[in-house]
């Protein structure tokens, strides 16, 4: 009778195949349709590709989880999660604070340009009346 | 018809909801006392009277932000608009009728005289000052004068009063870059470390007409005191932008 454990981790193994397969493949289906832009997809697609590479290749993963001093290798994994979420978000708050800024400048500029339009109109009619 | 006659000192306002009553009141006052001044009212989106309102004055100019920038996106519109309209001073004030524009000759007169750069009008420093905000407002402004003073070595015992007045190249420094949120803190340390002379003037405040301050505390008195404190600290650690140090 096979033990339940071996059971368990090769279901895990497909799941993990099928599941970092199939976010690697929707991020490149949003870059394709433009909805992400390739400069901001870079993250994602190295970080999915990093899931997929460990989720075929176990062994790496412990020689990972052995090599940074991890006792328990899945932890190495969540560890590697951790880190890409991070700086996802990390590189998201940096490009709000850009935004922000080149909105702030925008804005500025459109109450000038409207008040010095407003301006001009007014001395356009000046000869007029 | 016209009615931008450029003079080389303006007026920067900010008027916020319920500030419309008086508004009215304090553009005649300036223009009473400084008829051939331009006067700036900077409306940061609010959907008020005060639009209304300042356009029926012929000596008032008004910029529209087609969005709420905040008080610090605004007070650099007024700063960008003066590096390009080659002012030569700006005083900012309140729109609530807070700041009395019979002490702008006081703001002005050290910047004329070329011995500071920027003034400071201040509700606590010289005598006579029977202001009294409460103790909550006055411990806050209490630790944000202490730490600008351990970060800039200046006393500054008003440093969130926005009854300012600034020379050609503070504005110019300015219009570069200002902080959005509650500005005025960060803005003397920006200042201080870039070597520009700052002077605190005393004022006497008037009772808030309307309006409220921008600084609510009761609510978000945690998170400005955090935002402002650590952009403090923020803009002290970061390399100066000003390098010719006159003094």
């Amino acid at each position: 009778m096979e033990s339940i454990e071996n059971v368990n981790i090769f279901k895990m193994q497909i799941i993990a195949i099928a599941g970092s397969i199939l976010l690697f493949l929707f991020i490149l289906y949003l870059v394709r349709k433009k909805r992400i832009k390739e400069e901001y997809s870079l993250l994602w697609i190295f970080f999915g590709a990093v899931f997929i590479v460990f989720s075929f290749w176990r062994q790496g993963l412990d020689y990972l989880a052995s090599l940074i001093g991890v006792a328990y290798p899945p932890t190495a994994i969540l560890l590697i999660l951790l880190m890409a979420v991070f700086i996802i978000l990390i590189q998201f708050s940096i490009i709000i604070s850009r935004l922000s800024e080149t909105n702030k400048t925008l804005c500025q500029e459109i109450g000038l340009l409207k008040f010095e339009i407003e301006n001009l109109k007014k001395e356009i009619k000046k000869p007029n009346s | 018809m016209l009615s931008i006659k450029y003079k080389n000192i303006f007026f920067v306002f900010l008027p916020e909801k319920k500030e419309e009553k008086t508004v009215g009141r304090l553009i005649e006052h300036i223009h009473e006392l400084y008829p051939s001044y331009s006067i700036l009212v900077i409306n940061d989106s609010s959907t008020d009277n005060t639009q209304a309102i300042v356009k029926q004055k012929e000596f008032c100019n008004l910029i529209n932000l087609p969005q709420n920038l905040g008080i610090g996106g605004a007070v650099q519109t007024g700063f960008i608009y003066a590096v390009r309209n080659r002012f030569s001073y700006i005083v900012q004030l309140d729109s609530d009728g807070q700041h009395n524009p019979d002490d702008i000759k006081k703001l002005l007169d050290p910047l004329i005289k070329n011995e500071s750069d920027v003034t400071i009008g201040s509700r606590f420093c010289g005598k006579g000052s029977s202001y009294n905000p409460g103790i909550a407002r006055k411990t806050g402004i209490n630790i944000i004068s202490f730490f600008s003073w351990i970060l800039t070595g200046k006393r500054i015992t008003d440093c969130t009063s926005g009854f300012r007045a600034y020379n050609k190249e503070a504005i110019s420094f300015l219009s570069e870059y200002y902080p959005i949120d509650y500005p005025e803190p960060e803005a003397i340390i920006m200042l201080a470390r870039n070597s520009f002379r700052l002077t605190e003037v005393p004022v006497l405040m008037q009772k808030r007409l309307a309006g409220k301050s921008s600084i609510s505390f009761r609510r978000g008195t945690t998170y400005y005191m955090f935002k402002v404190v650590l952009g403090m600290i923020m803009t002290s650690i970061r390399p100066k932008t000003r390098n010719h140090g006159k003094h």
